[in-house]
């Protein structure tokens, strides 16, 4: 194919793609904009009381007097830390156990109840025990956002290991190979999609962790920040730290599908 | 010309917690240096069997394995195995996987490299070499699968109906293309079918078998009477229908006592 010689249908064709695509951009951005202003006039028009839902202009003033004072820089660095930091655990974590299980299914055998026992408990009612054993700290809300997402992502992990291609692992075996050579060419390259999709689950379990973590048993962080300021009644306080966790959860995302595009 | 291969009253079951299956019953046959055997008989008598077992995939239950005169275990014999599909890794480059074997046995040196090269070059897929998969066709991945079988140079082929996956018209041109690589570079193999044609046109010998438990049934040397013989010329040959009917038969007679 040349690209020196591109038909008039082609360029009108990516044209019309091209002007889908600012559509499309442009209708997320009305609605967010949309979203924001009849926030703001219902709370200037008194509609809401601005007290309890507070608005838009609130929060930036609110986002700016704390960004002066230096807490919403510590208050938002320690929840994303401990986020990261439970993210990167969980997914190093249960790649780790999960190749560990499909080297040998008699151990994985031997472990499956309990796994999914830890599964399904509710992770919640571990709290009160972290905080008893380790204290009110990072340690207890990373270790919180780790116990959320690991054992889900260690069975899904495994589940697809074992799934791989049979034919594909027997092919390795007729070239000399042995196991570790079986794990390392097939079963985890052939499983990174798989991978990728178990780090997006991840990212939004870990934050879910973290900040569950941070409502019991944080003296800092943005969980502790809509605790405290549902409390004392600064509901700007809240609204702040609840926009700030969004944009949070969108750049975490963004981030994934930047890795995601590299390993196609 | 020397016996490369030798299988003595092999037999072999499947163990299962349902019960045993028995898939071979005392085959013997052996396979001559240069020599292409086809193996056919009815779907699921145990031809697939067979190869994990020359191959080694599988132990042994009863019987012997003999290379080259010695029962020792593959010691000089490199065996090349052939799977049904081919199995390129889509997350490699055609390069990438045809070093395969080289790589997992860490032999790949530049001779090889340089090696690998040329027989992409002779076989029209160095253009290719920094292509998926997927952008291949048929065919063609059938060929780079071979190379990536070749790279190791085997002594023994084992090929386990490697065209069977492919369209009819593909299929009798790639194993046309494959036979004669294959004949070319010297190789003895040993290739499992349920295609008469293909066996007919591939072989220097046929060898049946029952339905399972799997026993040697006929051994058929194929002689052709034409000249410069290659996979498809050989389906011209005057003989070919005979022999396809006597295959056919031998076959046939077996499937409905």
């Amino acid at each position: 194919m040349s690209t020196s010689k591109v038909s008039a249908e082609q360029i009108s064709y990516l044209k019309e793609v091209k002007r889908k695509k600012q559509f499309v951009l442009g209708m997320q951005l009305a609605i967010l904009l949309f979203f924001l202003g009849l926030w703001e006039l219902a709370a200037d028009l008194n509609w809401i009381d601005d007290f309890v839902f507070s608005s838009p202009s609130r929060i930036v003033k609110t986002c700016i007097d704390l960004s002066v004072s230096g807490e919403l820089l510590k208050h938002t660095g320690i929840t994303l830390y401990e986020t990261i930091l439970s993210f990167l655990i969980t997914t190093g974590g249960s790649i780790f156990i999960a190749m560990l299980l499909w080297i040998s299914p008699t151990v994985s055998k031997i472990l499956e109840p309990y796994l999914v026992m830890l599964n399904s408990l509710p992770k919640s009612a571990l709290a009160p025990l972290l905080i008893v054993w380790l204290g009110t700290g990072a340690r207890t809300i990373i270790v919180a956002g780790i116990s959320v997402a690991i054992f889900g992502g260690i069975i899904n992990l495994y589940t697809t290991f074992r799934g791989t291609d049979r034919e594909k692992e027997k092919l390795i075996y007729t070239l000399g190979g042995k196991k570790y050579q079986v794990l390392f060419k097939v079963v985890l390259p052939a499983g990174i999609p798989a991978i990728i999709s178990n780090m997006k689950v991840n990212v939004g379990l870990s934050l879910v962790g973290v900040i569950i973590g941070e409502f019991l048993a944080a003296r800092a962080g943005l969980g502790y920040l809509i605790i405290y300021g549902s409390q004392v009644y600064k509901l700007d306080w809240v609204m702040m730290s609840i926009i700030l966790l969004c944009i949070m959860a969108v750049v975490f995302y963004q981030f994934i599908g930047v890795v995601e595009r590299r390993y196609q | 010309m020397g016996v490369i291969l030798s299988l003595e009253h092999i037999s072999f079951t499947y163990h299962s917690e349902k019960g045993e299956i028995r898939a071979l019953d005392d085959i013997s046959f052996s396979v001559s240096q240069g020599e292409f055997v086809a193996i056919i008989g009815p779907s699921g008598c145990g031809k697939s069997t067979l190869l994990s077992l020359i191959s080694g995939l599988h132990p042994v239950e009863r019987g012997n394995i003999i290379f080259h005169g010695n029962t020792e275990k593959q010691t000089s014999t490199n065996i090349g195995y052939m799977l049904q599909k081919d199995h390129l890794f889509e997350w490699r480059t055609i390069y990438r996987n045809v070093i395969l074997g080289p790589e997992i046995n860490k032999s790949l040196t530049k001779e090889k490299e340089a090696e690998i090269e040329d027989m992409l070059k002779t076989y029209g897929l160095l253009e290719f070499k920094n292509k998926k998969p997927s952008e291949l066709s048929g065919g063609m991945r059938q060929r780079a699968a071979l190379i990536r079988t070749l790279a190791m140079e085997p002594d023994l082929l084992l090929l386990d109906e490697p065209f069977s996956a492919l369209d009819y018209q593909t299929r009798i041109s790639v194993a046309d293309d494959i036979g004669t690589i294959i004949k070319k570079e010297g190789k003895t193999a040993i290739l499992v079918t349920h295609d008469l044609s293909e066996a007919i046109s591939l072989a220097d010998r046929v060898i049946v078998l029952t339905k399972r438990p799997a026993t040697v049934k006929k051994i058929i040397p194929i002689e052709l009477s034409i000249e410069n013989r290659t996979p498809f010329s050989s389906r011209t040959a005057p003989e070919f229908k005979e022999y396809f009917n006597l295959l056919w038969k031998e076959l046939s007679a077996h499937e409905y006592v």
